[in-house]
């Protein structure tokens, strides 16, 4: 991998609530899976600073944004589907070894 | 249209001519307002005037929701219809947010809600204390997120908030095929709902507007006409619906000396409305030319609309009968609107008018004529609109001239009047009378409200020096007019002048009849003394005789010695 760092992703939640809970628990989660070291997330609580809202054009929460690298991608909902994540994020998922000599 | 009842729902005017009228004082205060129209029907500048208006001149900042149009793409739209979006935003009285949703940029997974939105407006509103939210147009979300069970649930409970937190909203809406609009928002959004329509009718396309609900309130259910001019959006109410207006005593000339002899002497009422009708050639414009010439002269200002010439054209034509309308031109007194009936629909033409009427507050507006302007349309669709003219003229005090063309040759009495004579306080009817070999214009005043007026027909007279009214000559039961009627006064001059003569010369001839009879006169008179002398004489001639004969035979009888008893002594001494 070039560069340590390459994932800049943002959660935007408005304030506590399970949704966004859950939502950052399944983010981080996957992130450990397949971007270990390589991302960085940054939580923006919309209830504390509405303002941010129209910057990345968020509507629906929870939404997560992938700053870097390049295209802007965005994904809304609790993120519990880690396929559809994966996708939105565009990531290639990291498959354990046993599974690729099972294919 | 005023609504009467002692409860008055709590309404936030638009601001918006006409339909602040028709909802009985605008939109409900605090609730979500319905606006849903096809494409380009003017949903958006309904919403945007709305809040343009409020924060302008009601006080209320309002927050624009734009999900189709970026900012600068509104701002420039709304421009044009001179509102400055952009120095409104800086003054904190409005506040832009483009929602932007691109459905190709989102994915989606497990669970969410629009709490995004809600924030993003909660936020705008807070930020400018807004009482008044549009949502233009709400229905790009549908495109933007393929849940739509959650979206339907969200958008419920988004109106749920705008009511909660007491905004007056406008949500506007695409129309749909079987349904207000595409994606059934009339479910939620119940308290107003305003359709708005546009329709080509030959060719010209004309923008209605009704109020389908208003709930809590009496409302106008009638289709209105409106438009989008330059100054935004202007909706036709029928008319006033009480005639109300204060009327003038004041009477002022038309400026042909013999027409004010005919309408009572003194010309038309101020503010009233005069009608000149007549078949193509009689002469309508000239009067009309006349009339704005003449209140230009009192240093009034006048307003002409031409839909059949060019303002030069007039101007050139006009000059040929000693018109001189240039000068008020260049004074600022006279405005020349031209253009072509066809250029916009009715509706827009009347919106045209209404605006020039107040941009230019002249005292008497000129229309020539108003029978183009109904070109293609029946006379149901074209009174109501004169009617609103009228109204709306004569609520100013406004004297307004309607030049009409009567098709054809106009023998009979006037059908064509698009019913409009009934509007009219006075009508001038001008005729061509065909006689001897050629044509002559006649005016007549057909009615004149309110005062007296001649009932006799006149021959109008267009020349270089003007235009004048002469007496047709009336007599061996028909009407003679032109030619006609100068070889018949002619011949009676004629006529006259040898009367005279005729009378003259008698005169003399009797005097000196008369003369010649004195000096016979005295020519007998004469002969007369000279009888009497001479008569005189011969008495003297024979008295003397007679004494010398009695002197001789006295003489003779002393000689002869004779007798002294003859007789003839005697005689001679008695």
């Amino acid at each position: 991998m070039k560069n340590a760092l390459n994932y800049e992703l943002r959660l935007y939640v408005a304030g506590q609530t399970p949704k966004s809970l859950t939502a950052f628990s399944n983010l981080q989660r996957i992130c450990d899976t397949h971007l270990a070291g390589r991302y960085r997330i940054e939580i923006i609580d919309l209830v504390k600073n509405p303002q941010l809202a129209a910057g990345d054009q968020i509507l629906a929460l929870p939404a997560l944004v992938r700053r870097l690298p390049k295209p802007v991608m965005k994904i809304i909902g609790d993120l519990s589907n880690e396929e559809r994540v994966l996708v939105g994020l565009d990531v290639r998922p990291i498959v354990p070894p046993i599974n690729m000599d099972r294919a | 249209m005023s609504i009467s009842s002692g409860y008055q729902l709590a309404k936030s005017p638009t601001g918006i001519q006409g339909l602040d009228e028709i909802t009985g004082g605008g939109l409900p205060t605090g609730r979500p307002t319905l606006v849903c129209g096809s494409a380009g029907s003017g949903k958006t500048m309904l919403a945007v005037e709305f809040l343009v208006h409020g924060a302008t001149q009601f006080g209320e900042p309002g927050v624009l929701m734009m999900f189709e149009e970026s900012t600068a793409e509104i701002t420039a739209n709304v421009r044009s219809l001179g509102h400055d979006l952009k120095k409104l935003s800086a003054q904190n009285k409005i506040r832009i947010d483009h929602v932007q949703i691109e459905r190709s940029e989102i994915e989606e997974t497990g669970e969410y809600d629009l709490e995004g939105l809600f924030i993003r407006i909660g936020n705008a509103v807070d930020s400018i204390g807004a009482k008044r939210v549009v949502l233009d147009t709400v229905e790009a979300l549908f495109a933007g997120l393929p849940n739509h069970a959650i979206l339907r649930a969200e958008l419920r409970r988004l109106f749920r908030w705008l009511k909660d937190r007491g905004l007056t909203a406008i949500i506007t809406g695409e129309r749909g095929d079987h349904s207000l609009t595409r994606y059934g928002l009339e479910e939620y959004v119940a308290d107003c709902v305003i359709v708005l329509d546009q329709r080509m009718h030959e060719q010209i396309s004309t923008r209605r507007l009704r109020v389908l609900k208003y709930r809590g309130s009496a409302h106008g259910t009638n289709e209105y006409p409106f438009i989008i001019s330059g100054r935004g959006l202007s909706v036709l109410p029928i008319t006033s619906l009480q005639l109300d207006h204060g009327v003038s005593a004041q009477r002022i000339p038309t400026g042909i000396a013999r027409l004010d002899e005919m309408l009572g002497g003194k010309g038309v009422y101020r503010g009233s409305s005069v009608l000149v009708s007549g078949s193509p050639g009689t002469g309508k414009s000239s009067i009309g030319a006349k009339f704005a010439d003449t209140a230009c002269r009192r240093g009034e200002r006048v307003l002409l609309f031409a839909y059949e010439e060019s303002s030069a054209q007039i101007v050139r034509n006009m000059g040929s009968i000693g018109i001189d309308l240039a000068q008020w031109v260049k004074k600022g007194l006279l405005q020349i609107h031209s253009s072509r009936p066809t250029l916009v629909g009715l509706e827009e033409h009347l919106l045209l008018m209404h605006d020039a009427v107040r941009d230019f507050r002249p005292s008497l507006v000129v229309i020539d004529p108003i029978s183009n302007l109904s070109l293609d349309l029946t006379a149901s669709q074209v009174k109501p609109m004169l009617m609103r003219l009228i109204d709306f003229l004569k609520r100013q005090q406004i004297t307004a001239l309607f030049a009409s063309l009567t098709e054809g040759r106009g023998e009979m009495l006037d059908d064509s009047q698009l019913g409009v004579s009934s509007l009219m306080d006075t009508w001038l009817l001008l005729r061509n009378v065909e006689f001897n070999g050629e044509r002559n214009r006649t005016i007549y005043v057909l009615k004149s409200r309110g005062m007296k007026h001649s009932n006799q027909v006149r021959e109008l007279v267009l020349s270089s020096r003007g235009i004048d009214l002469v007496d047709v000559y009336l007599g061996a039961e028909r009407v003679l007019t032109g030619s006609a009627r100068v070889t018949q006064e002619e011949q009676e001059r004629a006529a006259a002048v040898l009367r005279v003569e005729e009378h003259q010369h008698r005169v003399k001839q009797l005097a000196s009849r008369q003369k010649a009879i004195a000096a016979r006169i005295a020519a007998l008179q004469a002969e007369a003394d000279a009888e009497t002398a001479e008569m005189a004489t011969t008495i003297a001639r024979q008295v003397l005789q007679r004494k010398n004969t009695l002197q001789i035979t006295d003489t003779m009888t002393l000689l002869r010695g004779a007798d002294k008893t003859n007789g003839s002594r005697k005689k001679g001494k008695r």
